[in-house]
């Protein structure tokens, strides 16, 4: 009987199972320490490692540079309802969009969303928009490991997955009263 | 073929407005209902089969002397019981792996050849791949899911597939488990399989392959991983690559004492 697969055995293999194709090369499967964490972890981490990577988290949050926190919630809109970007299909001057409906309900009017995240219909409505409440938003679509160490969500901004400025279009789909999602 | 259109109609008159979210889940079910009536694979079987008992390459044979686990040219429940390891491939191969294999080695055609493009295209012809996986699949419905982990190298499979499972990378953080590791998980409107869960994992992986209607085309287990991988943002799988066979034997294995039901049709 051989002993189970070591560790390095088993990323050798992966490794040799992958290809670069398009944009999407093998450097993907590098991983980093908050991904090699939580995948050791199964997602479940003990508190301390937990604590850990939410502090390290939060040093990487970039705030608006020009303190300007909302942009256009129409713009906000397309970009929750895009989903493409960053596959090997796709092209590297694409903007990525944010693909917000696959997990969450946002709007009333879209009845086709994902529930692998909490519904976000009258976010705004119900938090206010309090300097609190901006900061915490930004945050959470920055890096939202900063408050939820291994969750499912992409660190948009962290990882370069929208700019500043579709962020805050995002921000504003959430926040702006005249957002649909306020309605 | 005709209630597939219409079903396919229906679905994009459904999606565009706005029904009441039950109503909505209610009509998704009419329509996968609807759906199971024609099955276009059918008629790929037909292709596979004789692609199956066609001499071919170098070596000028048929595939009908090919072991696909159960001794040379058993077909009848072979599906079910892969991926396995082949001791005169020193290797666990899944059904892909093992065609390849075959089609190389018994019918001396060249690998690169093979292996480059084993997915038709939108609204190409299916590849010979395709068509066999289909014939071959469909020779393994409503028999048992029985992936064996007897020997050393199905283990090791088992468990280099668990940990690509769980492996988080690329610019999302995505790993297989982010969509399918908990209960009744949607992405828009489409369900996900919780791996976690033995049901769920059974009726996933007893459905694939599968016919989708929204490509017009059968689609295989390899191509399900590698669309898989493409959504999460990682590089691409090398077809039949260890890595997918390994991951394959995970999803299987999980999958233990469900029922074969493919090809199926999907949305």
């Amino acid at each position: 009987m051989s002993a189970a697969p070591t560790e390095e055995e088993t990323l050798t293999v992966i490794r040799a199972g992958f290809q670069d194709r398009g944009i999407a090369k093998v450097d993907r499967l590098n991983q980093n320490d908050l991904q090699a964490t939580c995948s050791k972890f199964h997602n479940d981490p003990p508190q301390d490692v937990r604590e850990r990577l939410q502090k390290a988290a939060a040093a990487t949050i970039k705030y608006p540079a020009d303190g300007k926190w909302l942009g256009d919630f129409k713009q906000g809109e397309r970009i929750a309802q895009t989903g493409v970007g960053l596959q090997w299909t796709d092209n590297a001057n694409t903007p990525s969009g944010g693909n917000c409906y696959a997990c969450h309900q946002v709007s009333k009017e879209e009845i086709a969303y994902g529930n692998i995240g909490p519904s976000l219909y009258n976010y705004g409505k119900v938090r206010g928009n309090s300097d609190e409440t901006l900061r915490y938003t930004w945050s959470k679509i920055w890096n939202t490991h900063a408050y939820n160490a291994c969750s499912q969500m992409p660190r948009f901004g962290d990882a370069g997955i929208l700019t500043e400025a579709q962020i805050k279009d995002v921000m504003a789909l959430l926040l702006d009263p005249q957002s649909p999602v306020n309605k | 073929m005709l209630s597939i259109r219409v079903a396919g109609f229906l679905l994009a008159a459904f999606a565009g407005c706005a029904l009441a979210e039950g109503n909505t889940m209610d009509e998704i079910a009419r329509y996968r209902q609807m759906l199971q009536d024609g099955n276009p694979a059918e008629l790929l079987i037909a292709r596979g089969e004789e692609l199956w008992k066609t001499p071919r390459g170098a070596k000028n044979a048929s595939l009908e002397k090919c072991d696909l686990g159960l001794g040379p040219g058993v077909i009848k429940g072979a599906y079910a019981r892969l991926p396995r390891y082949f001791a005169d491939a020193d290797q666990v191969l899944d059904f892909e792996g093992r065609l390849v294999w075959c089609m190389v080695t018994l019918q001396g055609l060249k690998r690169q050849d093979v292996v480059k493009n084993p997915f038709s295209g939108t609204g190409q012809r299916q590849t010979d791949i395709e068509a066999i996986t289909t014939f071959v699949v469909d020779q393994s419905r409503g028999d048992k899911i029985d992936i064996p982990q007897e020997h050393p190298k199905e283990k090791a499979a088992f468990e280099r597939g668990k940990y690509l499972f769980y492996m988080r990378g690329g610019p999302y953080d995505f790993s297989c488990s982010t969509c399918h590791g908990h209960d009744n998980q949607r992405i828009r409107l489409q369900d996900l399989p919780n791996f976690e869960k033995t049901q769920a994992a059974q009726r996933a992986f007893g459905q694939w392959p599968a016919y989708r209607v929204s490509q017009g085309a059968l689609r295989t287990m390899q191509w399900r991983i590698n669309d898989c991988f493409r959504q999460q943002r990682f590089p691409e799988p090398v077809f039949v690559s260890q890595a997918t066979i390994d991951l394959i034997t995970y999803l299987g294995v999980k999958a233990n004492g469900g029922t074969m039901d493919s090809p199926s049709i999907k949305r």
